[in-house]
């Protein structure tokens, strides 16, 4: 792998930049191999890294029907904490926090983890409590979450109206100073970069039509658009689509497919320092590095595959918005887009086995699924590698909603993420 | 200033009326109808901003809404200032303040322009590979630079003190483009009697037909022909004619969104209306003449302030009268360069070369430009251009048989015309997920297939002379209003003159002398993204279309590509070896372009931001000095202070008056439900987890409501009015998706059951009064009424008058206090509060608002739903599993409540804690552990739901959900604060009057 | 925003609806026979169909009638809506490709 810093970039330079090699492999796919993955995300990506650097598994692909992280990858906001109310969410999140932490060094790729704070506000009493008690429990489990006054909320995000004498008054927020965003291609594209390089073959345009079986039950391989492929494991990491992929192999799962849609406005200077996230009056906002106020809408009540939504919900978000910060009533909306969330009963996702032998599936991720990329990706290559489930992953199975062990992080917290 | 490059006589500018404004506190002379970028321009200038990474010196390409570079900020002062406009769209008027922006100290000299000459070391993406060392210099160092460098212009910083609307509609047709493909099915359509909405986000109807003066229709110029057929739209009455109004959003089902700009182009408070106006038309059919946009030519400087598009420099003399520069060499890869510098030599302007990058490019234009001694050089392109802050020449070369570039030949000159061909705009198309489909004789992606009642027409639909997109629009104009029901005949006019069309065009990066390695040929201008980045992301294995855009940000600056997009397509595809049409495209987005935030929140602000619920006693409370909450969208008092007093003094002044004396509470925010129907018993049976068939009329219960997921959702008393009626009332929060619920279970589970819902929540109004002395102060106010213990005792019901007006009365209490609640109809309401008022106080009444409720419901160990449960609760969790009714067969929620996970012993469960401290009032939401030693991550058994300072008992109470605690009672368990550990005895939830002595008083 | 076509009040936009998740999914006649398996396939497991979907719908701010409709996931374009309690229509090929396209 070409290694990636100020120098190489300097002597590349000299070069004009002639001497830069492909990212990754572009490869035809072999008949047969010990693993695929279905879905090129970072979840799916980083899932066949961290088979090949941590398992010592090598002979993996990764099939995408289009072009890589052209899904939920390409199409969130990029935000990323870990301050959720119950121990096995925070413990899920944090893990992936910390491998955050450490991922552009880990990768030799900048994935500008910009760690500016995230900031939750609360309108209504209910709301204080409500935070409250994620700050406490996050603080015994040892993640960062402080209570801040109306006042040091302002101090900390000035642009927001702590005004008393609003709809809904800011009665003070829970402040994750760990937590951040980072620049979501570039997640995908360093797993990608550092999976290929271990022999992990990277194959775009190649749609999965079917999931083919061993009369004793156990999958064998997959039928592809390019082809079939043998494999011996499957994972499936296929976000919107993964009860289309899973439905291949007769498994149905507790998932409604959403549209999420999202916007940016026009780029300006620095101008709001932090991730602010409002659940009451439903709004979303930071400034990404190049300038643009990224802002998350809610999601379309019914299920849909086509990347879209109404203009009503972003509107009702830009509403939001511009109360809590009505200087941004001028800015402008320069780009909008959707995303197909998939959405578990619970709002907590599935990392796991499936009663399908050699098939194992990580979704669920609904609207927060790009804070969890490496650590998802982390505990699902231990998943398939080890085939049980990594202590933190373990809770997260399709069978806890036939045992009723819910974690319901959205009822317990009425927080969207 | 001179506005020296003015032609005089020509344009729409209005000469007789002058208008001042300031550039970067600069004062110009410009004329009523002008855009900043055409009066900016009649002076001569064109250095109007810099780009966004190598802060390159940069003037207008365009004359349109596809404007790259020429942004600037507009507004004076902090609320009003408004970044990133183009200039080319704001219309001036008197006392303008416009500034330049992405620069410092000064446009003319920015120091940031540094950053070109590291340029070698910041090509595409060049951020993922550097910036990692040290580690944490990314957050200290690397990214605020990067963060200060980037971004446009500058945001407001104090509210936007301008109002915004919005409207929906519908029509018959809509046509979106007031060009003559748009003009003809416009009035097409509305001859019909179809109803018709055109808009155009420019000031004026006409298009492109405002620029041209070759044009002849039935004998009259283009622009008095659209004057013509403006006229005849205007004049009929199922027409909405709308001009600055951009169709920026085309949804499913024929739903477009329209931004009207009703007042920036007028004189800065000279009017009261909304500053945007957001539409949504809901159209049964479309009409889309959205045009073409010319496309740049990428070579080396092409980005020189003074290089601007073909057809830009035509728009700003016809119809704004101003000549771009007067030694002009034009690039050209289509026709339409031959027709510009016939335009521009009538002028006076000289034409010092055309370069034709095609090898036999022929016509009559061409021609005539030879007549007129212009030079011609075909086959040639140009290798460079030289200049910095304005154009000063540039070296056209000839492109060798094989495609090698030869030498090349200096040629002065002040402007640089890009003719290169033209690109649909299907934006909207596309956006509404028409398919799009590439067409070989237009050399670009036009519109197939539609999704929706759509068409497109004219130059978005790739064709392009001015007789066809006439016949075009008119045949589409009649057939969209035939098929939204109404027929009517095809127009059709004469064309007595106009220009062949031509569809040649190039895409991709010119032709260069040598290997293109070093030159800054510019692909996306203000993201400063050159051909070489192109092919760089190709080189680095960046093989979709998509990636090379989000690899090198091309087509992700603020025209989102309109400029860039074919080109980068070019350079890629040439790169990949591929044909264009095997490339693909990316997305389009919306929208078309970009709309003001304020726009899309319309009046949604302050407080109509939502709706703002209140109770007939809402300004009783309010002039009794009530401190107020937010509980859903209802207003709440939360504490009546008196003297001076905080909450706690408040609090608990009111809790001992509702203990020693009486309280009154408006508890009218309560939901209610009427269920009726001789299945009313059996409906609620099976809704609630209680059991109903044997309540008693005039009897209340507490019900308590689950998801079928088995946790609770809301509680509330239920009273039986009649063997066929049941008066529910649920939490103030909770009413609507209750309803709701419950409507769905009996339309579509149990639409057999003869039950009736209705949500009477806003019928009632609702009076708690509450304490020792409540009976007294009502019973000579309910009109004889017998409210004895005997006949009204603790949970009945009954109805009644009151001072003569209806009233169900509920004996109970959420206080533990003897209580009533006096429902009263809610014209009533503040009426009877008033009386019972009165009537307390001899008795020492005292209101009382949320909080006070919450410590005496406390005392008693009442459940809050939202408070004690939180949506993982069951009923048994919360220490009511006595209201289930152990015999029914059925419930909602009744066959998870037998799932393994909701009966482990390990579940949280409602206590009630005391600190050892009486005065320690524990925090809501802190958390209990069993060691307070042990290492993080601890072991969580619960936490604190409900805490307050308890004025009756003289100390602090809590109630809290502990893993298995109700075998813990006795035992102490640790709250561990930041400064301290506190421990914590796990008692009975019910902390006063276990007996219900008082509540059955 | 859709445009949606109440049974009992004809087009309206979606505003004025609320989804109500797939349909034809009936409440078993007696829960407490089913095992947790067949319970948790009833209350959470959903086909979430790429394509054709049942679904149901709300006129929330309207009637307040429940009815169903079937729609392309895939184009959000609707075939039809149709009366709680009536079966899954059988519509034609035709009709499946139209509401694909």
């Amino acid at each position: 792998m070409q290694k990636f810093s100020a120098f190489s970039l300097f002597r590349q330079a000299l070069g004009a930049h002639q001497g830069w090699k492909p990212q990754w492999r572009s490869v035809k796919p072999k008949a047969a191999y010990d693993i695929i993955i279905v879905g090129g995300g970072g979840h799916g990506l980083g899932a066949a890294y961290y088979l090949a650097k941590q398992h010592g598994l090598r002979n993996i692909a990764v099939v995408e029907r289009g072009w890589l992280a052209g899904g939920n990858t390409a199409r969130n906001t990029t935000i990323i904490r870990s301050n959720y109310l119950f121990d096995e969410s925070s413990s899920y999140y944090e893990h992936s926090l910390k491998l955050w932490e450490g991922l552009s060094q880990e990768l030799n790729y900048n994935v500008m983890f910009s760690q500016r704070g995230c900031l939750m506000i609360a309108h209504t009493v209910h709301d204080v409590q409500v935070f409250k008690r994620h700050v406490y429990a996050n603080r015994l489990n040892g993640i960062d979450n402080e209570w801040l006054t109306p006042q040091e909320v302002k101090e900390f995000c000035p642009p927001l109206n702590i005004s008393p004498n609003i709809r809904y008054p800011i009665l003070g927020g829970a402040l994750q100073r760990r937590a951040g965003t980072a620049r979501h291609d570039a997640v995908a594209w360093g797993f990608a970069r550092a999976a290929s390089d271990m022999g992990v073959d990277i194959i775009e345009n190649c749609e999965v039509t079917g999931i083919t079986r061993a009369p004793s039950g156990e999958v064998t391989g997959v039928e592809t658009t390019l082809g079939p492929i043998k494999a011996r494991k499957i994972g499936v990491s296929a976000a919107g689509h993964s009860s289309v992929v899973m439905g291949m192999a007769g498994i149905r799962l507790p998932l409604q497919s959403n549209p999420l849609q999202a916007l940016v406005s026009e780029p300006v200077k620095p101008a709001f320092p932090t991730i602010v996230m409002s659940n009451t009056i439903h709004a979303y906002i930071s400034q990404s590095d190049k300038g643009e106020m990224v802002i998350g809408a809610g999601t379309d009540g019914y299920v849909s595959y086509t990347q879209r939504g109404g203009l009503h919900i972003p509107a009702h978000t830009l509403e939001a918005i511009t109360e809590l910060c009505p200087m941004f009533r001028r800015l402008r909306m320069m780009r909008s887009w959707g995303g197909i969330t998939d959405n578990t009963p619970d709002r907590s996702p599935i990392t796991a086995k499936t009663s399908v032998p050699g098939l194992y599936v990580n979704c669920g991720w609904g609207t927060g699924g790009f804070k969890a990329t490496p650590g998802a990706a982390n505990l699902f290559a231990w998943t398939i590698a080890k085939d049980e489930p990594h202590p933190i992953n373990a809770p997260f199975t399709i069978e806890r909603f036939r045992e009723g062990a819910l974690i319901d992080e959205a009822a317990a917290a009425a927080v969207a993420h | 200033m001179t506005q020296a490059f003015r032609i005089p006589g020509r344009g729409r500018v209005d000469m007789t009326r002058p208008v001042t404004f300031t550039f970067d506190g600069r004062s110009y002379a410009g004329y009523a109808g002008d855009t900043l970028a055409s009066a900016l321009l009649a002076h001569g200038r064109h250095l109007m901003g810099r780009s966004y990474k190598y802060h390159r010196p940069r003037g207008p390409v365009t004359a349109g809404s596809d404007e790259p570079n020429a942004l600037v900020g507009v507004g004076k002062g902090p609320a009003l200032h408004t970044p990133n406009l183009r200039a080319t769209q704001v219309e001036i008027h008197e006392g303008l303040t416009a500034v330049s922006q992405n620069r410092s100290p000064c446009l003319e000299f920015d120091v940031g322009s540094v950053n070109g000459l590291f340029s070698a070391m910041l090509p595409a993406g060049f951020y993922y590979k550097t910036f990692m060392w040290p580690k944490n210099f990314w957050d200290k160092v690397y990214e605020p630079i990067i963060r200060y460098a980037a971004g446009l212009g500058v945001a407001p910083t104090e509210p936007d003190p301008d109002s915004y609307a919005f409207r929906y509609d519908h029509c018959d047709v809509l046509v979106a483009g007031g060009g003559p493909a748009g003009l003809s099915a416009a009035l097409a359509a509305a001859r019909t009697g179809a109803r018709v909405i055109l808009v155009d986000e420019t000031a004026e109807f006409g298009g492109s037909l405002l620029s041209d003066r070759q044009a002849r229709i039935e004998g009259l110029s283009g622009p008095d022909w659209v004057r013509s057929v403006v006229a005849e739209l205007e004049a009929l009455p199922n027409v909405r004619l709308m001009t600055r109004c951009s169709a920026f959003n085309y949804g499913p089902h024929n739903m477009v969104a329209l931004n009207q700009r009703l007042t920036d182009h007028l004189m800065t408070g000279a009017s009261g209306q909304p500053r945007e106006r957001l539409w949504q038309v809901r159209a049964k059919e479309v009409v889309l003449a959205t045009g073409a946009l010319e496309r740049p030519m990428v070579f080396e400087g092409n980005d020189r302030p003074g290089v601007m598009l073909a057809t830009a420099a035509r728009t700003y003399l016809n119809r704004y009268g101003v000549l771009c520069g007067r030694k002009v060499v034009i690039v050209a890869a289509n026709d339409s360069a031959y027709r510009v510098a016939l335009d521009l030599l009538e002028v006076g302007a000289s034409i010092a070369a055309i370069a034709d990058i095609r090898p036999a490019p022929d016509g009559a234009l061409l021609r005539q430009c030879q007549q007129m001694g212009v030079r011609v050089f075909k086959s040639s392109v140009v290798q460079r251009v030289h200049g910095t802050q304005r154009v000063s020449g540039v070296e056209l070369a000839p492109v060798l048989p094989g495609g090698d570039v030869g030498k090349g030949r200096h040629v002065c000159a002040d402007l640089v015309l890009m003719a290169g061909g033209y690109t649909p705009s299907v934006h909207l198309f596309s956006q509404s997920r028409g398919k799009l489909r590439f067409d070989e004789k237009v050399g670009a992606y036009v519109p197939g297939e539609s999704a929706e009642r759509e068409r497109s027409v004219g130059a978005c639909h790739g064709v392009y002379q001015l007789d066809a997109v006439l016949a075009d629009g008119a045949a589409a104009g009649a057939a969209a209003a035939s098929a939204s029901g109404h027929a009517g005949d095809v127009p059709t006019w004469r064309v007595d003159a106009q220009d062949t069309a031509d569809f040649s065009g190039f895409a991709g990066a010119l032709p260069r002398r040598g290997k293109d390695l070093h030159s800054m040929s510019f692909v996306d201008f203000q993201h400063d993204v050159t051909a070489k980045d192109i092919r760089l992301a190709v080189r680095e294995g960046f093989r979709s279309i998509e990636h090379v855009k989000r690899y090198t940000t091309t087509g992700m600056a603020t025209d989102q590509g309109k400029l860039s997009n074919v080109n980068a397509l070019g350079i890629a595809s040439y790169a990949l070896g591929r044909p264009v049409q095997q490339v693909g495209l990316t997305t389009f987005r919306p929208p078309f372009t970009p709309v003001t935030f304020g726009t899309f929140a319309g009046h949604a602000r302050g407080d109509l931001f939502d709706p703002d619920r209140r109770t007939q006693v809402d300004s009783w409370a309010r002039a009794q000095g009530a401190v107020f909450e937010d509980v859903s969208l209802w207003r709440r008092a939360r504490y009546f202070p008196r003297n001076g007093e905080d909450m706690e003094a408040a609090v608990r002044r009111e809790c001992l008056a509702v203990r020693n004396t009486a309280g009154i509470f408006d508890a009218s925010t309560l939901g209610k439900i009427e269920v009726v129907g001789p299945d009313a018993a059996t409906f609620m049976n099976r809704m609630y987890v209680n059991a109903w068939t044997k309540l008693g009329v005039g009897r209340c219960r507490y019900g308590l409501l689950c998801r079928e997921n088995g946790f609770v959702y809301d509680d509330g008393v239920v009273g039986r009015l009649a063997e066929d009626r049941f008066h529910v009332t649920t939490t103030t929060g909770g009413a609507a998706g209750v309803l709701s619920m419950m409507e769905d279970y009996l339309q579509t589970e149990w639409p057999d059951l003869d039950v009736w819902l209705t949500s009477t929540t806003e019928q009632w109004s609702v009076i708690a009064l509450q304490g020792p002395k409540a009976r007294e102060i009502l019973a000579p106010l309910v009109d004889g009424l017998d409210i004895s213990g005997e006949v009204l005792p603790h949970m009945s019901v009954v109805e009644g008058t009151i001072l003569g007006v209806p009233m169900r009365l509920f004996r109970v209490s959420f206080s533990g206090e003897l209580g009533f609640e006096i429902n009263v109809p809610t014209t009533e309401g503040r009426r009877i509060w008033e009386a019972v008022w009165q009537a307390g106080q001899a008795h020492g009444l005292t209101p009382y608002g949320t909080e006070t409720m919450h410590v005496l419901r406390a005392e008693k160990g009442y459940i809050i739903v939202g408070q004690e449960t939180d949506g993982t609760v069951t009923p048994d969790d919360a220490g009511c599993g006595w209201a289930v009714g152990k015999a029914k067969k059925d419930f909602v929620g009744k066959r998870s409540l037998a799932l393994p996970a909701l009966r482990s012993p390990e579940r949280m469960q409602l206590v009630g804690l005391l600190t050892d401290a009486p005065q320690e009032v524990l925090e809501e939401g802190a958390q209990l552990v069993a060691d307070p030693k042990e290492a993080i991550p601890m072991r969580k058994l619960g936490y604190v739901t409900s805490s307050y300072f308890s004025a009756t008992l003289g100390r602090s109470i809590a109630l809290g959900m502990i893993s298995g605690g109700r075998a813990r009672k006795g035992q102490t368990l640790y709250v561990p604060m930041e400064d301290r550990v506190i421990p914590v005895k796990l008692v009975d939830p019910v902390f006063y009057d276990a007996e219900g002595v008082r509540l059955n008083g | 925003m859709l445009l949606i076509k109440c049974p009992y009040c004809g087009e309206r936009a979606e505003v004025e609806f609320a989804n109500g998740g797939e349909a034809h999914i009936a409440r078993p006649a007696d829960p407490m026979a089913l095992n947790d398996e067949q319970w948790a396939q009833y209350l959470y497991m959903r086909d979430n169909p790429k394509g054709l979907i049942a679904e149901r719908w709300r006129h929330a701010h309207g009637c307040g009638r429940f009815f169903n409709a079937l729609r392309d996931t895939r184009t959000d374009r609707f075939v039809m809506t149709y009366e709680m309690g009536q079966p899954r229509p059988d519509i034609t090929p035709e009709q499946a490709a139209e509401a694909a396209r």
